[in-house]
């Protein structure tokens, strides 16, 4: 027996938001007038236009004194020092890595950044230039930490951590860099026996937890013989649905709200995870769950 | 986008314990979401959205002239645009082999009679036939083209209207149309048999439908089938890797019950009523 096939049309689309007696604010669309150009000044995601100001991006309005900026629903990270991002290796030059990190410029990872496996600290040679591409190439992906920001706004990263490195066997999932909560710790080992890696540039990274800390040596090694179990699966599965419910109806995502979102959707299939409906149903409970912890 | 090593093989051990990343079995699809007559001055049109595959077909017509070879037959031709918005790698001309590809198997699939009766369109035989210009916009890319596309243009075929022609004078060698003034009364295309196409991916042993594009990558080779009413009208093979025999055959099975499957939900949705609501595609 084949699983049932689910096309809907698109009127009978179900409404994502999950915005209880909250106000909406208004969001400008490209090209919408703010206001006459001479009373403000102009601010990030506007532009002028004979005598008006209008909006350059989607998104709400800040007004700061006389400065009006448009602030874009959707964007590219910005990234800032001390950020935890989840990246991946776009190519491998000489003394450094270009990582993709959901910036509008690609970050750089400077061979001087990362902990070489084998001692922590020893110099660079000529050697490990060759060996570039054998403890990073072109795909992996990794976790990191921004060092730097240059002045063109791309940025420097280093992985001089145990926590960061090369990332083995689990799921990448993409969502706003917005809907990241920014916390003291990025890095979650979730009770229900998963990771996350919370990027702030909007990349998740889930898998199983990991237990032999000890022998992890530098972060450049990957366990492709591992066979992660089925309930393992299950779980990253589970979370990977979750986690997009929750963005989809531009929930913030934290350890809390996830952890809620899973419980809430322990009474469905995984794959019916996928079903509108169900998201919305997780995103709704998840919201009302987290409204009540807020006020008690 | 390239996945590492590490991704592959989780998701190639995924499928082999039937489970893949978002907890579908092998033969499962993804849910999907169709839009009909979204295009103001096309004759008809649909968008068709799966996960993040997002397909956009407007059908035009035109009055021409019958081929020589087959005079009593209209003609449909269709045209895929890559657009860049999809994946950089569509910028400049880099799309267009995968255009050519997708163009040229739904031509192949549309070839047969049984499929597709082109004999409706032919107005005066050897004189004046429709032309049915077929134009598919591929706006985002997440995986299973072929099937998306197919599903699509049936879609937009389904609501297709032709303008009644009311009479047909022979002027010499001039042939005047005189077509129906309401803008309503037309014609509907008979499109049940329209062939559905269903890609049909080996990933490490196995035969999974519906790859999402991170699938694609881990995929060693790839059939696509396009079925009309349990028939094939064109089977092709893609990506690098060959397959077994066997495996062509278990492809083959499957590929044709997913579209049967598929085609019964698709013409499920296109017969219910739907309201005149537009959605478009601002969410």
């Amino acid at each position: 027996m084949l699983p049932k096939i689910n096309i809907r049309l698109a009127e009978n689309r179900v409404n994502t938001s999950v915005a209880v007696n909250q106000r909406v604010p208004k969001i400008f669309t490209p090209g919408e007038i703010i206001s006459e150009q001479k009373e403000f000044m102009r601010g990030h995601g506007t532009y002028e236009e004979d005598v008006y100001l209008k909006a350059s991006v989607a998104g709400v309005k800040e007004q700061v004194n006389k400065l009006v900026s448009i602030r874009p629903l959707k964007s590219r990270y910005n990234g800032e020092i001390g950020d935890v991002v989840v990246g991946r290796i776009t190519e491998v030059q000489q003394k450094r890595w270009r990582v993709d990190t959901n910036s509008r410029l690609d970050s750089i990872l400077l061979l001087s950044s990362v902990n070489l496996p084998g001692g922590e600290l020893r110099r660079r040679c000529a050697e490990d230039e060759h060996m570039m591409r054998q403890y990073l190439q072109e795909g992996d992906l990794i976790s990191a930490e921004v060092q730097n920001v240059f002045s063109d706004g791309s940025l420097s990263l280093h992985t001089r951590s145990f926590k960061y490195g090369k990332l083995s066997q689990g799921v990448m999932i993409k969502v706003f860099p917005s809907l990241i909560k920014r916390s003291k710790t990025h890095f979650h080992n979730l009770p229900v026996g998963a990771s996350i890696i919370l990027g702030n540039n909007g990349f998740i990274w889930i898998s199983s937890t990991v237990s032999n800390e000890e022998d992890n040596v530098g972060g450049f090694v990957q366990n492709l013989e591992e066979v992660v179990p089925r309930t393992d699966r299950e779980t990253i599965g589970r979370l990977r649905n979750c986690i997009l419910a929750l963005a989809q109806s531009k929930i913030m995502l934290y350890d809390t709200s996830i952890l809620y979102a899973y419980e809430e959707s322990l009474k469905y299939n995984v794959a019916d995870l996928l079903i509108p409906e169900a998201m919305v149903d997780i995103s709704i409970l998840t919201q009302h769950k987290l409204n009540l912890s807020e006020n008690a | 986008m390239s996945l590492c090593e590490a991704e592959k093989t989780f998701i190639l051990h995924g499928v082999e314990e039937n489970f893949r990343n978002d907890g579908r079995e092998r033969s499962q699809y993804r849910p999907m979401e169709l839009e009909t007559n979204i295009v103001a001055h096309a004759f008809g049109s649909a968008r068709l959205r799966l996960a993040n595959t997002d397909v956009l077909v407007a059908v035009k017509i035109e009055v021409d002239v019958p081929t020589i070879d087959q005079p009593s037959e209209g003609k449909i031709e269709f045209f895929v645009d890559c657009s860049a918005n999809a994946t950089p790698d569509f910028e400049g001309r880099g799309g267009e082999d995968l255009a050519m590809e997708i163009m040229n198997s739904l031509t192949n699939a549309y070839k047969s009679t049984k499929a597709f009766n082109l004999s409706k369109l032919c107005i005066l035989k050897g004189r004046k036939c429709w032309k049915l210009m077929v134009d598919i916009l591929l706006l985002e890319c997440g995986g299973n083209l072929y099937d998306a596309v197919s599903l699509a243009v049936k879609a937009a075929l389904w609501h297709t209207e032709i303008p009644r022609v009311l009479s047909v004078n022979l002027d010499g060698n001039n042939v005047e149309l005189e077509v129906s003034e309401k803008i309503h009364d037309c014609i509907k295309l008979d499109v049940t048999s329209a062939p559905i196409m269903v890609t049909i991916s080996k990933i490490g042993e196995h035969c999974v439908v519906d790859p999402s594009s991170a699938e694609e990558q881990c995929a060693t080779a790839a059939v696509v089938v396009a079925i009309s009413q349990n028939r094939f009208t064109t089977i092709l093979q893609t990506g690098s890797g060959s397959l077994h025999p066997n495996t062509l055959i278990e492809s083959l099975t499957l590929g044709s019950q997913i579209a049967s499957q598929l085609d019964t939900a698709l013409i499920e949705v296109l017969q219910q009523k739907s309201g005149e609501k537009p959605i478009g595609f601002l969410l």
